[in-house]
């Protein structure tokens, strides 16, 4: 029996609706927590806060980059700001301000992307982010983080509002698969090894750790044990896991709802040239997409457990 | 396609473009009613009336340029192309579904007749004067048109944009403003009120225009007036109402990103008939 029937993968609340849920319980318990919005709090889920409370929730209209720069200034005097909109207008248009009033000087401003990647679906390419880890990552001093579920965002919100400094966090539309148990604990950094394995790694992000879980089924299979490990943290990355990982298994799959030569699998290659160099391949998006429903979209561009178990094939075939 | 002057044939057009907004949003369970019926006339009133161009010749060099900026406001914009003979009538329905032309915001890798993929707030008024420059560059008779949505121009990027136009004297563009009150989270004055609007735009060098978006006759005068306007470029400020001509939607904040279901697509051809 394959290990890995120990994840029923049931759909839980998308990532954006925990992420919104968790901002009204902050709310709460910290009057120092402030919101900034865009014309898109049904959408992102800050109107569970803005309903809480009004007087704390800034709607700036369709207005990214003055909503960051805003936000930075309510963070230059002392409040805990969270600033919300779809991840592809507000890394985008928020990039530059984000730059040198938010990573550079180190401000305390916490920035949430939402509706990333292609499983928005049918509004199609304008309004998809495939390229936010990509500028995330980009930006020194900033902590970025790409949580797998709700639990793993409640998680990431709470430890974004206790941090001390600029942090990123991507979230989806859809309804996300139940990965982790209510009371699962996470560390900042540390990648989380999700099912083990000796012949190749599958290393996921996102929508993605739900499929790799799948893949290492659909290997399990054919007599290969893969090694399954959820990075919910991009920055910083957890180096050691995955050069251990590397010396285990001596081969990887990175895959992530991003475009491939941007985001974690470039991280992975990265940090593996340094530490302990092994054959990868990427699972992830390598062009513009287009309008479709997320599940017939995550089909066609690759995004499913089929195509990273044709990737571990590949991967293992190129191993000493 | 006939084009013509005449304000009931336009207003026919019009019902029919609506009919298209309601059944295409229906089939696709997604999109933007609202939006997308409250700027039918002035689509209309440029594509039958004004703009200068062939849809036998969708590249011609000398044609009027429309950029919809507000680019969720696509299955307006998708019925006026359609119904021009730009692409089938037949597929509108496939609005929004893997493989269409018909993309949720328009894209010109799908309709190479478009003149620019949109769907970003903010950007497209940047985009016809661009346009613009180039046609004086060219000594060419092209005018250039675009629609904003009332929301998009709180982007600063729109301002950027009024600043440069007036400076470069950009009297081959048009900006019209699709003043329906509404965006996203609700009324445009309990968001990021945006009076006083006119006297924004004429502080900023443009010759603006106030009327009635919805009255054919006046869009047509309007549109008369700007391009007789040298010197600078014009804006519209166009008064219209969000889900114009299905009762229901008129002035629903809820019909901006919903689409009818089937009783209410029922109910809205029934009132469109
Ligand atoms: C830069 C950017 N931010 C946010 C959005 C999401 N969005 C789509 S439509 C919309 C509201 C638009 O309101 P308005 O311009 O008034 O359009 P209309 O009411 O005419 O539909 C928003 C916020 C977007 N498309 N682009």
């Amino acid at each position: 029996m394959p290990a890995n029937t120990k994840f029923e993968l049931k759909l839980g609340a998308p990532t954006r609706e925990a992420f919104g849920r968790t901002l009204a319980e902050l709310g709460k318990e910290n009057p120092n927590i402030v919101v900034g919005d865009a014309d898109l709090t049904k959408s992102t889920m800050t109107t569970y806060f803005a309903k809480a409370f009004p007087e704390r929730l800034f709607e700036c209209g369709i207005a990214e980059a003055n909503m960051v720069a805003i936000g930075a200034g309510l963070a230059m005097s002392g409040k805990i700001p969270f600033v919300s909109s779809f991840s592809a207008f507000i890394m985008t248009k928020g990039f530059e301000q984000m730059r040198c009033l938010v990573a550079y000087p180190n401000v305390n401003l916490k920035v949430v992307g939402t509706h990333s990647g292609i499983s928005i679906g049918e509004d199609g390419p304008s309004q998809m982010s495939m390229e936010d880890l990509a500028l995330a990552c980009a930006l020194p001093n900033f902590t970025v983080l790409s949580p797998a579920d709700e639990v793993a965002t409640k998680w990431a919100v709470r430890w974004a509002a206790n941090h001390v400094g600029p942090v990123f966090i991507r979230c989806g539309r859809v309804k996300a698969p139940v990965i982790y148990d209510a009371d699962a604990t996470f560390e900042i950094g540390k990648g989380v090894e999700l099912l083990g394995g000796t012949d190749v790694t599958l290393v996921a992000t996102g929508l993605l750790t739900a499929e790799c879980i799948k893949a290492s089924d659909i290997l399990a299979g054919e007599g290969i044990s893969a090694r399954v490990i959820d990075i919910h943290t991009i920055k910083p990355l957890d180096e050691e896991l995955l050069a251990k990982a590397a010396r285990e298994t001596g081969a990887l799959v990175v895959a992530e709802e991003h475009l491939v030569d941007s985001g974690l699998g470039a991280r992975v290659a990265q940090a593996l040239a340094r530490h302990a160099p092994a054959p990868v391949e990427f699972v992830g998006l390598t062009r513009y997409a287009e309008s479709g429903s997320p599940d017939e979209l995550l089909d066609h561009y690759g995004m499913r457990a089929p195509e990273v178990a044709a990737a571990a094939r590949k991967v293992l075939a190129r191993k000493k | 396609m006939q084009k013509t002057s005449n304000p009931a044939e336009l207003a026919g057009i019009c019902r029919q473009i609506r009919r298209h907004i309601i059944t295409m949003t229906g089939a696709a369970k997604s999109g933007h009613p609202g939006g997308s019926l409250s700027a039918v006339e002035i689509l209309v009133t440029l594509y039958w009336d004004v703009l200068r161009h062939d849809p036998a010749q969708p590249r011609w060099p000398e044609r009027d340029r429309f950029v919809l900026s507000k680019g969720h406001a696509a299955p307006v914009l998708y019925g006026v192309l359609a119904e021009c003979g730009y692409t089938p009538v037949e597929s509108l329905n496939t609005l929004r579904k893997l493989g269409s032309i018909y993309q949720g915001h328009p894209d010109v890798r799908f309709i190479p007749a478009l003149e620019a993929s949109t769907g970003s707030l903010g950007e497209g008024l940047s985009v016809v004067l661009g346009m613009g420059l180039a046609a004086k560059l060219d000594n060419s008779p092209t005018r250039s048109y675009v629609v904003l949505g009332d929301g998009e121009i709180q982007e600063g990027q729109i301002w950027e944009a009024a600043m440069f136009g007036a400076f470069h004297k950009a009297d081959n563009v048009c900006a019209i403003v699709d003043y329906n009150r509404i965006q996203l989270d609700g009324f445009t004055k309990d968001i990021l009120d945006l009076e006083p609007l006119a006297a924004k735009w004429q502080s900023f060098g443009w010759h603006v225009i106030e009327l009635d978006g919805h009255d054919i006759a006046a869009l047509q005068a309007a549109f008369a007036e700007a391009a007789a306007t040298k010197g600078k470029p014009t804006v519209l400020i166009a008064h219209t109402v969000k889900g114009k001509g299905v009762s229901f939607m008129e002035n629903n904040p809820k019909y901006h990103g919903v689409a009818p279901n089937a009783e209410e697509i029922e109910l809205a051809l029934k009132e469109l008939a």
